[in-house]
């Protein structure tokens, strides 16, 4: 079937124009089947308009997009039959149970059997942990269990995409690590899952792709060691003397040089770890631990976003 | 690839999932939501409980000749003139203000809460959606007259009982065949709140609050009763949705002057078709940013 072949999500010179202004400029998303891809950036840099042009609900400017290999919009029934969405935190009708609004939502899909509407409902909230409140009015629940049911309503039938906007937000780091183990369980059993968040901790654990937004540019985009590999190496020395190792490492031609407490940090280059341990030692400065690593996450991150977690745009 | 492996292949998907098929569920939920709203039920009781009030009122005093609504005067004589006369009273403002509250919901209300979004990528057709929202709707102006109608007419028949029913050409048709008269009205009647109902599904795809869509529509309605009402207009007032709402007395002549009731349903109609189509070109091209 070439329909399962390929991207789980693609996109190529998706554009959106909100008037004057470009919410999302010619991004070529690409998902691979099986992918837990991290769709990171700062809040306003357009993560949400890109997952609400990939689910039909805001058409385009410009570009073509597709999921599971069938192109949106014109394939929009069958394939989103298969994506399970949460987008822009949860939404349902206030004096309505927890179970009788996904029974709304189960009724209104015309792919669903109707015969098994019962048993895939209980399966989805027991799923997220809700069965015990299912009775339970909408508006009594707590910011965190709606977020529960949200995520119950995109597993009420089997998905091949999950494209969750946010999954976490507004649930206590508990919470937050039962999504996370959620979405992990998902994705072995093959589900593609899209997670967007302006939170990389929250998903950097469990992802195996990202791609990261600037201001509505996809400024990068690849597995996690790709996108790591584009940063540069960075060596960090710990030590009682941090301004002779400062001198010390200036001198050896190590750039950005930076002092943090008893921690000094810079970028070696080409130059060789080796080297710079015996010029340390060489030049009597005590050494209480060294390590080469490429930059964390975070820090690629905010190279990457520019003005890290705050608002852009 | 054998049968069994199809099964084996295909076994996960189809424990959930049937083909696309013409289904009333949709529907069926959209009518459970709108009947479970407390708002509603107090409505429908607002609706029922007026014809009650007037066979009260009607039985404690008897009303002067020639003062009151038109069929006040006639209650006395034949029960199933209270729900005519009430039908009479709430066409004016009460049911199109229950049409507005029912469509201000529909679409305006579902994206203020955000559940347009939800449903949308179900997926749920924008064309089905909307076409299910106004059978709803549609369904929903038949009830709200039936609430006016039906304890009318209980009340009606119960106080004054059910003689003869004189015409307004003053002949006398038998109860069987006056029943079937107030059935007449209340379809009528019924159409022209569902032709409200397109103006009001389209108002409700302009906005993202379902209050201003239902004052919309009621000064929608009230603006057209205005105009209805002024002589000098009178080139306009074919074209009002209202204008011939008042005709379901001709109903009751005998034999039944269909001339205005023709005329009112053909107006009804249009405003279906024309409003349900701009609501639909409205709505199969916006961006849901709710």
């Amino acid at each position: 079937m070439s329909d399962d072949a390929g991207l789980a999500v693609q996109t190529d010179g998706l554009t959106k124009r909100f008037g004057q202004q470009v919410a999302v400029d010619a991004i070529g998303l690409a998902v691979p089947r099986g992918a837990v891809y991290g769709f990171l950036g700062p809040n306003g840099s357009g993560k949400t308009t890109t997952i609400r042009m990939l689910l039909g609900l805001v058409e385009p400017t410009a570009g073509t997009r597709s999921l599971l290999g069938l192109p949106m919009p014109e394939r929009s029934g069958e394939a989103l039959h298969r994506v399970g969405s949460l987008v822009e935190g949860p939404a349902f009708h206030p004096y309505l149970s927890g179970r009788s609004n996904l029974a709304r939502l189960d009724a209104a899909d015309i792919r669903a059997d109707p015969r098994t509407a019962g048993r895939r409902i209980d399966a989805a909230l027991d799923r997220v942990g809700l069965l015990a409140a299912a009775k339970k009015r909408y508006r009594a629940y707590s910011l965190g269990m709606r977020q529960r049911l949200a995520i119950a309503a995109a597993l009420l039938a089997p998905r091949d995409l999950l494209v969750l906007d946010e999954p976490t937000n507004g649930l206590d780091p508990q919470g937050t690590r039962e999504v996370r183990t959620l979405i992990g369980s998902l994705a072995s059993d093959g589900t593609t899952v899209l997670v967007s968040s302006h939170l990389l901790a929250e998903v950097e654990q469990i992802c195996s792709h990202l791609g990261v937004m600037r201001e509505g540019r996809l400024v990068a985009q690849g597995t996690v060691s790709e996108v790591r590999g584009g940063g540069p190496a960075v060596v960090r020395v710990r030590t009682r003397q941090p301004e002779a190792a400062a001198v010390v490492l200036s001198e050896l031609g190590v750039e950005q040089v930076r002092t943090a407490g008893g921690e000094v940090h810079g970028i070696p280059g080409a130059l060789e770890p080796e080297k710079i341990v015996a010029a340390l030692v060489h030049a009597g400065v005590g050494v209480q631990g060294f390590s080469v690593s490429t930059a964390s996450l975070e820090d690629l991150f905010v190279a990457l976003t520019g003005e890290g977690f705050d608002v852009s745009g | 690839m054998s049968a069994a492996e199809a099964g084996v292949v295909t076994g996960r998907r189809a424990v959930a999932t049937t083909r696309p098929r013409w289904s009333t569920r949709l529907l069926r939920s959209e009518l459970r939501l709108i009947a479970g709203r407390r708002r509603n039920q107090m409505g429908l009781l607002v609706l029922a409980s007026v014809p009650i009030v007037m066979a009260i009122a009607v039985k404690v005093s008897e009303p002067e000749q020639g003062r009151g609504p038109d069929f006040l005067s006639s209650i006395t004589s034949n029960g199933l003139f209270v729900p005519l006369a009430a039908l009479g009273v709430e066409i004016g403002m009460f049911l199109p203000l229950a049409i507005a509250m029912l469509a201000g919901d529909a679409v305006a209300g579902e994206a203020n809460i955000g559940t347009l979004r939800y449903l949308l990528t179900v997926p749920v057709h924008r064309t089905r959606l909307l076409a299910v929202k106004y059978a709803s709707l549609c369904i929903g102006a038949v009830v709200g007259v039936m609430a006016v109608a039906l304890p009318g007419a209980v009340i009606g028949i119960a106080l004054f009982g059910t003689g003869p029913l004189t015409t307004l050409s003053g002949s006398q048709i038998g109860p069987g065949t006056a029943v079937w008269r107030l059935v007449l009205v209340m379809l009528y009647l019924a159409s022209g709140l569902a032709g409200l109902a397109a103006v009001g599904l389209f108002i409700s795809t302009l906005t993202e609050q379902p209050i201003a869509a239902s004052i919309a529509l009621l000064i929608f309605t009230i603006l057209s009763w205005i105009l209805d009402a002024v002589p000098q207009l009178g080139w306009l007032h074919p074209w009002l949705i209202v204008h011939e709402w008042m005709a379901f007395g001709d109903l009751l002549r005998d034999p039944i002057a269909w001339e205005s009731v023709l005329r009112g349903l053909f107006i009804n109609g249009a405003y279906a078709v024309v409003f349900w189509l701009a609501a639909w070109a409205r709505f199969s091209s916006k961006d849901i940013t709710s």
